[in-house]
């Protein structure tokens, strides 16, 4: 076996045990970053001798005796989290060149423990999308299929996992950016409860929706990387001061005497065969494992992508108004006043789909339609998050589908903002409610491509997905399939 | 029509977006079809509702004002467009 192809668990036993160093396994990934990113795409910034540099030091740090759970362990970043001295362009032609003077906090908290920063990942620009077509760096092939989608806006952190170029990565779910393609590339992926990670340095989309999260190859991993950076920051006044579990605590094999509630309103039309074929299977092997299931009601499922195309936007808009040339990011080259010079630099700088966003949330907050649009869809939310409580009132935990079908082709959707817009329906509503969720492997569509498996937890109950979704695993053998690649 | 192309050209100044007429073009068309499919919220009764605005309940996060180190000069200006040492020069804003 290469060491490319270990878990995150297992390079933290096989460095401890000095069966290899952190420096032979940053260069296999490092190799095998350039063996398949040409197919991929999955990078926009490969740190190959600054890798090599830390690993080096984390190698000194485990002779010295003094390892962390990730001392020496290779990472992928989404090109969202600031890292000082390594460019940070959200995948945007308006911040191509921008080189951030800090850290985000959850990159700071791994890079303490001593993680190689192996590069940053690709993403749809400033986190919008479902496809990672949205790149201004080029779209991210899945590598199951390389004509098809990984999925979005997390396309590169996902890719990057499964085709074994890093062993972990860090992303950012809005509206299912970590979730939807970490199922359409057959990875873990772990959406925390809004306020569990800390957004300091996180390049802002939806300043209510945006959450981090990890993206593995399993559940073990997930728990590893959620406990390095769950967790109270100062500098982020939304995120909570809760005390954070002990992950791996949970765990456990066996589901008796926990409650599993199928939304009615995510089984219905419109959903993909073979998805519903490999749903439907989870929840027998649920049952089989001990757990009650039962079915659940969602009523305003039907409103959330409405609901979140209102409110991510308007707070895109006012979060993008930033972008003005004048402290950061592409400035025109065009003669003009201030307000040409704005106006033409963020023209200039912003792709279709961030201008189509940033003008929807415009129009949604503008004067006359503030009530229509944007105070509605928040009364609206609540209604959402309303469907949530009622419905943890009798079951620990929700199951489902993670998108209607599996990975679509590149193009397929592009024509169409709204059909694109549609394909996050069932991962839509967890962000407005705020609360957690899992994608993880469960079965293969009959052109192979993988299926996932979506867990929806209480607010601050990582604990209980990875509970059930540990459980899951154990008694199924999806994780372990890997693509062709 | 749910929005017509002068209203777009509206909300393109207020969006500080120097939009193409073709670009213009193609938004018409596409936030009409967005505009009429979030409608449908209009058919739930919210008379009677509390707004969200974060899931999570929140209040005010409040430190004490203290001096801290910050960015050199040098670091809040790495990556101006236009850096001058007096500070991020832009175009005459006064005529």
């Amino acid at each position: 076996m290469s060491l490319f192809e270990l878990t995150l668990q297992d390079l933290r036993t096989g460095l401890d045990r000095r069966e290899f160093s952190s420096a032979e396994a940053t260069r296999a990934f490092l190799d095998r970053i350039a063996a398949t990113d040409p197919q991929l795409n999955a990078f926009i910034t490969v740190c190959a001798e600054q890798a090599l540099a830390e690993a080096a030091a984390a190698d000194r740090r485990l002779a010295a005796g003094d390892a962390a759970p990730l001392t020496g362990i290779p990472l992928a970043m989404k090109d969202i989290f600031n890292t000082a001295g390594v460019r940070t362009t959200c995948a945007s032609k308006i911040l191509a060149d921008y080189v951030s003077p800090y850290d985000a906090t959850a990159f700071a908290r791994v890079k303490a423990q001593g993680a190689v920063l192996l590069g940053k990942v690709n993403m749809d620009e400033f986190a919008m999308g479902s496809s990672n077509e949205n790149s201004a760096f080029g779209a991210v092939r899945n590598p199951w299929d390389t004509a098809c989608v990984p999925g979005g806006s997390s396309g590169g952190s996902a890719a990057c996992v499964a085709a074994r170029q890093a062993p972990a990565a860090l992303g950012t779910d809005t509206g299912g950016s970590i979730r939807q393609p970490a199922a359409h590339c057959g990875v873990v992926g772990l959406k925390p409860t809004y306020g569990r990670v800390s957004r300091f340095g996180v390049i802002a989309y939806a300043s209510s929706l945006d959450q981090v999260g990890p993206v593995t190859i399993d559940v073990r991993d997930c728990a590893l990387l959620l406990q390095a950076i769950a967790g109270h920051d100062p500098l982020d006044s939304t995120s909570v001061d809760t005390p954070v579990p002990d992950y791996a605590a949970a765990l456990r094999t066996g589901l008796e005497g926990v409650r599993i509630g199928l939304p009615k309103e995510y089984f219905g039309e419109g959903l993909d065969t073979d998805v519903r074929r490999a749903v439907e299977q989870a929840v027998a092997t649920c049952r089989d494992l001990g757990a009650e299931i039962r079915e659940v009601s969602l009523p305003h499922t039907g409103y959330a992508v409405a609901c979140y195309y209102l409110i991510a936007t308007a707070e895109a808009s006012s979060n993008l108004a930033r972008y003005d040339s004048v402290r950061f990011g592409h400035r025109t080259a065009a003669a003009g006043n201030l307000i040409e010079t704005y106006s033409r630099s963020r023209d200039e700088g912003f792709g279709a789909e961030v201008k189509r966003r940033i003008m929807l949330g415009t129009y949604a907050l503008s004067s006359g339609y503030y009530d229509a649009y944007y105070l509605k869809a928040q009364k609206v939310r609540t209604l959402i998050r309303q469907d949530f409580l009622d419905a943890f009132e009798t079951v620990d935990v929700i199951l489902g589908p993670v998108a209607p079908t599996p990975a679509f082709r590149l193009n397929e959707k592009t024509a169409d903002p709204l059909q694109m817009y549609l394909s996050d329906i069932f991962t839509i509503p967890v962000n407005l409610a705020g609360t957690c969720a899992l994608s993880l492997p469960c079965g293969f569509s009959g052109s192979g491509l993988p299926i996932g498996l979506q867990l929806i937890g209480k607010p601050f109950a990582e604990s209980d997905l990875l509970h059930v979704a540990y459980a899951f695993e154990q008694a199924t053998e999806w994780h372990k399939r890997r693509a062709a690649i | 029509m749910k929005i017509s192309r002068t209203e777009v050209e509206h909300v393109a100044r207020l969006a500080r977006l120097a939009l193409d007429p073709a670009e213009l073009d193609a938004l018409t068309g596409d936030m009409d079809a967005i505009l009429a499919y979030v409608d449908q919220l209009k058919r739930l009764d919210t008379s009677a509702i509390v707004p969200t605005a974060h899931a999570v309940p929140m209040a005010n996060a409040f430190r004490p004002d203290e001096v801290r180190p910050s960015f050199t000069p040098e670091q809040a200006q790495q990556n101006a467009p236009a850096p001058d040492p007096a500070g991020f020069r832009v175009p005459r804003v006064i005529e």
